[in-house]
């Protein structure tokens, strides 16, 4: 009685070969990625070891490890961090808590999107003019990390603010209710919520740091040196310079070397953000209210 | 509580010390909030200060955005047009979005539509690992194996160009596209699905003549936003687009885009000379064209989820 | 409306040509009468009629909705509430329950030992007596005495509306104002916690806005009975039932004609 009329038959044949071809749209965009990533795995695997991971380039980089450019991206991240996770904190605090709902507000917000959106390499010539020009600090650890801080501030900012507005507004108003000061009310209850937010937050920041290279190229970061840097006025290496450097700047360079470098680098980046995904994903499970 | 009476105390109006920490924490909190605009404003000032003495020096507005030779070293006569370059960003922009746009909204769309449960938090997350790839694998990806790809498969002598940057650009900026068209098909409510679905549409026909014309403005949004990025890759483009100032005419002609122009050549000018001033100039031209770019997309979506 | 004050009573709050605006919208029209000292003090009437907006000028939480403004003068013990520098010493001495209940995610004696901590009190001895002393008075220690550590916010409805209730009474507040607590609370519990507010009088003043008139008049001495935005009666509470009224739609209202 019930049959599928021709139309019915038709419409349903559309649905799966749509429903199919979207599916294989979806597999493509992903298909390629895969396959680059195993050839870096599979060219790049074999260079890794643990020399190559605590010693130091020789022969002119084609041989030996990328200790240095290892050391100098912790340094940079770590001092990148510092800058701006109280600053981004401090941000997220204010759009979630007090920020009125104005134009004002709205002018903050769009600064946020700008300064994400805002090209990396002029990230970097404003890391020159400001740091390394006009506050005298020259190419150093210090000029890179600013600017790299200043660049990924939203990224903190944007988590930590998601996760403040997730705590419901009654909490807040109990607490205001009963006298509590707004900063009373935010370190009591709002913050100690939002706390695993504020990590996913700085989890990412620790990613996109670790992978940047136009910012950090003219502001503090070298193609070779042979010392390690002993303080933030000092230059560094890094590893996403690295990169650039031992696939297009060294001649004679094994074909091998850079897809070690850039699996090392690649992998630093999806382990962070693994581990951010995880997080929220904890989150989740974990239900105070 | 004891069994008194609570005695009525005038003195509960008192400024302690709870009350000048509130405020200091007020103070400090608004400064951490107009650090962005301090932040922005800041990097136009600073570029634009480096850059000041190009524009009311050697800087004429027809030679440089009319004329494509960018030859700043030429000691005899230098030239500051930035054609050629625009010409090249624009090439792969443009490439990359051919390439990009129809993929991440086909990904979008299933994701948002036809994927559920795990298979959707399993596409959603890797999604989210590849918009994370830094640019420098990306670029080292294009020079390492784009290239020879490039060059076996349509017999050319050169892998580094037009294709190999656009291909990987829209690599790049496909996975951020599709999760912020995912987000706009997301927010189209669901008593708007139900309703054509009421009247016997398929699921397909619920997706284009319902949910896409509702989302719109965020798919709009999610292509000004990959336009944006890809006007402001730099190392992906620096080290796939080869090293040719010209204007191209085909996808396997050699490139230079604005921002790998500057990557290229800004350790190798003298701070203060007109080379450097120029550099810095296309800095502000570019921070002026993504500030536009991000503005327009955030009215646009923005206009969506008030709506 | 003529205010009455009388002379040798002390007046916990003093309400003088109040009327309170979300922006244009009027919520409460020049309302004038006082709540004494050591008195249950009802307010009934429908929905909307502006008695929660009162409560929230009380204790100055209109300063959170940039949309509601006042004029006219509320004097708490003699201070003008608009006029008070520390607001936050204000709303301490000031508590209230509200009919949605609020557990907040803390252990549910750090609940109860929020605002005493919050004042400065530190001895863990005082703070144990404290909490035990207001969840018996809120009926809720009960259930919960042998889980204090456990999560405030994951207690079924009706406790965390207890919860809310000894929260309240942790502020040890002169003035306790509750609005329609018994929504949220079963019948038993309701007349537990009317119990204790029958003792609590003795200590403390208290305000009851409540929708259950029959509660208004076990508890309340006076009550004032709010329409659409205006007070059309105050009067000692067996008046507006049997007594003279200023207005009909005050009896019609206390009789179950309309609401």
């Amino acid at each position: 009685m019930f049959e599928a009329s021709s139309l019915n038959r038709k419409n349903l044949r559309n649905e799966r070969l749509v429903k199919a071809s979207l599916g294989l749209m979806t597999g493509l965009l992903i298909l390629p990625v895969v396959l680059i990533l195993s050839t870096l795995l599979y060219k790049g695997g074999p260079v890794i070891s643990f020399e190559f991971l605590f010693a130091s380039p020789t022969n002119g980089m084609t041989t030996g490890g990328i200790f240095p450019a290892l050391l100098g991206t912790i340094l940079l991240v770590l001092v990148a961090l510092i800058a701006s996770v109280p600053l981004g904190v401090a941000a997220a605090i204010y759009l979630s808590e007090y920020a009125p709902d104005n134009w004002f507000t709205r002018a903050i917000n769009l600064a946020i999107i700008n300064l994400a959106g805002v090209p990396s390499i002029v990230h970097a010539l404003f890391g020159v003019g400001a740091f390394v020009i006009f506050f005298k600090f020259g190419t150093s650890i210090l000029a890179a990390s600013l600017t790299l801080a200043i660049m990924t501030l939203p990224v903190v900012i944007v988590a930590t603010r998601e996760s403040l507005q997730a705590v419901p507004q009654a909490f807040r108003e109990a607490c205001w209710n009963m006298g509590a000061t707004r900063w009373q009310t935010i370190r009591r209850v709002v913050l100690p919520n939002a706390v695993t937010g504020i990590l996913t937050g700085v989890i990412l920041e620790v990613s996109r740091t670790s992978g940047e290279t136009a910012p950090i190229m003219f502001t503090g970061a070298a193609f070779f040196l042979p010392l390690l840097p002993q303080g933030v006025l000092d230059q560094t290496m890094a590893l996403s310079l690295h990169l650039f450097v031992v696939s297009t700047q060294v001649p004679d360079m094994p074909e091998e070397l850079p897809y070690g470098v850039a699996l090392v680098l690649i992998s630093i980046v999806l382990i962070m953000n693994s581990l951010s995904i995880a997080l929220r994903m904890y989150l989740r499970g974990r239900k105070k209210w | 509580m004891t069994k008194e009476k609570v005695p009525a105390r005038q003195d509960f109006d008192q400024l302690n010390r709870d009350w000048f920490i509130d405020k200091a924490v007020q103070v400090l909190v608004f400064l951490g909030g107009i650090s962005a605009i301090v932040f922005i404003i800041g990097i136009f000032v600073f570029i634009s200060r480096e850059g000041l003495g190009f524009i009311f020096g050697d800087f004429s507005f027809t030679e440089f955005f009319g004329s494509p030779n960018w030859r700043p070293t030429s000691e005899s006569n230098p030239t500051y047009g930035i054609l050629a370059l625009v010409a090249g960003t624009a090439s792969v922009t443009g490439l990359a979005m051919l390439v990009a746009i129809p993929f991440s909204l086909g990904a979008a769309i299933y994701i948002a539509e036809f994927a559920s449960g795990k298979k959707r938090e399993f596409l959603k997350v890797t999604v989210e690992l590849l918009a994370a790839i830094p640019s420098v694998v990306w670029g080292f990806i294009g020079l390492a194996i784009m290239n020879p790809i490039i060059i076996q498969t349509f017999n050319v002598p050169v892998g580094l160009n037009v294709l190999n940057a656009g291909v990987i650009l829209g690599l790049m900026a496909a996975p951020i596209m599709t999760s912020i068209a995912e987000d706009a098909l997301k927010a189209v409510p669901d008593r708007y699905r139900e309703a054509a679905e009421a009247m016997g549409a398929t699921r397909w026909q619920v997706i284009y003549k319902v949910v896409l014309p509702a989302a719109k403005n965020g798919l709009l949004g999610a292509v000004l936003l990959g336009v944006g990025r890809g006007f402001g890759e730099t190392m992906a483009v620096l080290m796939a687009t080869g090293h040719s100032i010209n204007i191209p005419t085909s996808v396997f002609d050699s490139v230079r885009a604005l921002t790998a122009t500057i990557a290229a050549e800004l350790g190798e000018t003298a701070v203060g000379s007109p080379h450097y001033e120029a550099l810095f100039t296309i800095g502000i031209f570019l921070f002026v064209i993504t500030f536009i770019i991000n503005l327009s997309a955030d009215l646009i979506v923005r206009g969506v989820r008030k709506g | 409306m003529v205010a009455v004050v009388e002379p040798t009573a002390v007046n916990k709050l003093e309400v003088d040509r109040l009327t309170i605006r979300y922006g244009d919208h009027v919520a409460l029209e020049d309302v004038s009468f006082e709540v004494r000292e050591n008195e249950v003090f009802g307010i009934i009437g429908p929905a909307n009629s502006g008695k929660t907006s009162f409560l929230k000028t009380i204790n100055r939480m209109d300063m959170f909705d940039s949309n509601m403004s006042f004029e006219g003068a509320i004097r708490f013990n003699g201070v003008d509430v608009s006029r008070v520098r520390n607001v936050y010493g204000l709303r301490r001495r000031i508590g209230v329950v509200f009919p949605l209940p609020v557990g907040l995610p803390l252990s549910i004696y750090d609940n109860v030992a929020l605002a005493p901590r919050l004042a400065g009190q530190k001895n863990r001895a005082e703070l144990d007596i404290l909490v035990e002393r207001c969840l018996r008075r809120a009926a809720l220690w009960d259930e919960v005495k042998d889980r204090l550590h456990s999560l405030g916010s994951m207690l079924s409805g009706g406790q965390q509306q207890r919860l809310t209730i000894a929260r309240a009474l942790s502020q040890e507040p002169e003035l306790l104002m509750l609005d329609e607590f018994s929504i949220a609370v079963d019948p038993v519990t309701t007349m537990r916690i009317e119990d204790v507010l029958r003792e609590l009088k003795k200590e403390i003043t208290i305000i009851l806005v409540t929708n259950l008139v029959q509660q208004a008049r076990r508890l309340a001495d006076r009550t004032a009975f709010f329409l659409e935005g205006r007070c059309l009666d105050v009067a000692p509470t067996e008046e507006l039932f049997t007594g003279t009224v200023s207005d009909p739609r005050t009896r019609d209202y206390v009789e179950g004609r309309f609401g």
